[in-house]
């Protein structure tokens, strides 16, 4: 029985109800590889709390913890973290209420078009950033749009938007269409179905949707790089980064603004891990 | 996704339901001629086909704006000699090729394509292994493998710029956590400048986006995995296909239409990495970490010469398509055997 059950590294699945001794050993693996894998993010926290002046030679603990780096953070970046939250809501409800009706109708009408439009979605994300940002500069100048929230929330909502259109289309294609047919039957027009009866049975795909619109948006860079000139509009990223140029004996500043900026992030993965799987997977890959 | 472009990863997957391109399955509430067919269906007032496209109209206009202009925009300024005094005189003539041959004959175009080229094989080469490698260990059953192949995601959610940002510090060449750790264990006795020699960035600069690419991989990797039944892992095994043989001949098969996914997404996510690169390097020392994406923001945005920029950039949306072509294909094909 040992001998037929011996440790494989194979891909062949170990069974279910396995000896608990050797599922432990591959716990034990299992914990080593993510901490590899975290160390990065591990090293982001031991040098956000390590006192300033000896952040030069970081402990590989954090033995005396110092939120010195916060608070000089806070001071610092406070405003532009304010920026970012209200970018990037902004940017995740644009985008929902965009995407939302669009999917639907990609998913539920037939009408003329549609392949072509889904066609276009998926094209339209795969163009490089910089090309939007080239083109959305030279538009936005006599706009009066750069160093604008307004423009920014459009400018992030390129990510969101595609990326609620297909994943939201995915989930409204199986979408029990008599449900709603039952409700035209009763008089109900085709906005008061999508409102009232749609938009509520399709929370999951919403909240997925809302995730990833939002923490494209908190995440940007390259909009708030190009479309940005002042430090009065200036989301966190921005922020971070000029913050290395000038800043980069402060360490534990730095790392304390890094920390701060990935806060959506660890939050969300936590509060929403299925949605977060579903959205990485987005749709499966069948 | 990278950021932002990682981040944006996993995007073109959702299109990939099984029911792409084929018509939906009811027929019965067919709109092509409403006026053929009066009394076919309850009379709405005026709300029909008008009301229908409403709903997408919004998401066409903003698409308009913000993907078809901007292409368009992009095409047009690469002909034109479109520099900073065009925001003030209003003046960008044509120049017809100009842009192009003055960009591309800049042996910084040069670097920057074979840049490009060694970042992108050298990051998906690395995150593809490392993640199928990752998500067939995750993929045995053993207490906590599900919480800990979540937290595996942890750096795919990060903002690209944190990740640079911290990366940084790593590599720092004086204090450094890398150099210090390679110094106390004897392999290196001078520490080294990872990101400022131009002889080791662009290797540090494609192992921190292998590290940035990992839990993409992963996720759609292990994904993939799930999908393969475990009864053939068992009919495998009366056989005598066990450990490489199953996964040689079990695994890879049935695992291909996911690969294929899975590297041409990488790729075409990899060519437009921007963030890390300026977080990291900003594409130097002396252009040793200059990529296409880069050098085409540092003529536009540093050098105010948007002309060459978009001509540049338009040579980047042509690798793009090139590689959306394939892996559309390669999709396709997928949903249809899937």
């Amino acid at each position: 029985m040992t001998a037929s059950t011996a440790p494989r590294t194979s891909p062949a699945p170990a069974r279910r109800g396995a000896r608990a001794p050797r599922g432990l050993v591959h716990t034990g693996i299992g914990i080593v590889l993510v901490a590899i894998m975290l160390f990065p993010v591990y090293w982001m926290v031991n040098a956000s709390l390590a006192p300033q002046g000896n952040s030069l030679n970081t402990g590989l603990l954090p033995l005396h913890p110092d939120v010195g780096g916060y608070a000089r953070a806070f001071a610092d970046q406070g405003q532009n973290l304010l920026t970012s939250l209200v970018v990037a809501v902004g940017a995740a409800i644009l985008s929902l209420v965009i995407a939302a009706p669009c999917a639907y109708a990609l998913a539920q009408f037939r009408i003329r078009g549609t392949a072509v439009l889904v066609f276009l979605v998926l094209i339209s994300q795969m163009i490089p950033g910089i090309v939007i940002a080239n083109a959305l500069y030279t538009a936005y100048t006599p706009l009066g749009l750069i160093n604008s929230v307004p423009g920014l929330i459009l400018a992030d909502a390129t990510q969101g938007i595609p990326f609620s259109i297909l994943i939201m289309r995915a989930y409204l294609e199986t979408f029990p269409t008599s449900i709603v047919e039952a409700a035209r039957v009763d008089g109900c027009g085709h906005l008061r179905a999508f409102v009232s009866i749609v938009l509520p049975v399709s929370r999951n795909s919403l909240i997925t949707a809302g995730i990833f619109s939002f923490l494209f948006a908190w995440s940007d860079f390259l909009m708030a790089l190009t479309l940005t000139t002042g430090e009065t509009i200036r989301p966190v990223t921005l922020g971070l980064y000029t913050y290395i140029g000038t800043n980069d004996t402060d360490w534990s500043a730095v790392m304390a603004t890094a920390v701060m900026s990935s806060v959506p992030a660890v939050v969300l993965m936590i509060a929403a891990q299925k949605y977060i799987a579903a959205g990485a997977t987005g749709g499966a890959v069948k | 996704m990278t950021s932002t472009s990682t981040a944006s990863s996993a995007d073109g997957l959702a299109s990939v339901g099984p029911r792409d391109g084929r018509p939906a399955p009811r027929a019965g509430t067919a709109d092509g001629a409403p006026a053929a067919r009066p009394g076919r269906r309850r009379r709405r007032g005026g709300e029909g086909l008008l009301v229908r496209y409403a709903f997408i109209a919004p998401a066409v206009l903003y698409l308009l704006l913000f993907y078809g202009y901007p292409i368009v925009k992009n095409v047009v300024m690469s002909f034109q000699a479109y520099d900073f005094s065009t925001f003030f005189n209003g003046s960008a003539p044509f120049v017809g090729l100009d842009n192009y041959a003055t960009a591309l004959s800049n042996p910084i175009f040069l670097k920057a394509l074979a840049n490009t080229g060694l970042f992108t094989v050298g990051s998906i080469i690395g995150q593809f292994v490392i993640g199928l490698g990752l998500s067939l260990y995750f993929r045995k059953h053993f207490p906590l493998s599900g919480v800990l192949r979540s937290l595996l995601l942890l750096p795919w959610l990060l903002p690209m710029i944190v990740s640079a940002a911290v990366w940084r510090w790593i590599l720092e060449q004086d204090s450094g956590v890398l150099n210090r750790f390679l110094e106390s264990i004897g392999l290196i006795s001078e520490p080294i400048g990872w990101l400022t020699s131009s002889d080791t960035a662009l290797v540090a600069v494609i192992m921190v986006n292998i590290w940035l690419g990992i839990p993409f991989n992963v996720a759609l990797l292990y994904s993939g995995l799930q999908a393969i039944p475990e009864e053939l892992y068992e009919a495998g095994q009366l056989d005598g296909a066990t450990g490489w043989k199953a996964f040689r001949h079990i695994t890879l098969p049935l695992l291909r239409p996911v690969v294929s996914v899975v590297l041409l997404l990488g790729v075409i996510y990899t060519i437009k990495v921007l963030d890390l690169i300026i977080g990291l390097t900003g594409g130097g020392p002396a252009n040793a970490t200059q990529t296409l994406a880069t050098r085409s923001y540092e003529l536009s945005f540093l050098e105010f010469d948007f002309g060459q920029g978009a001509a540049l950039s338009n040579v980047l949306i042509l690798i793009a398509l090139l590689f959306s072509v394939v892996y559309l294909r390669a999709n396709a094909r997928a949903a249809k055997n899937g």
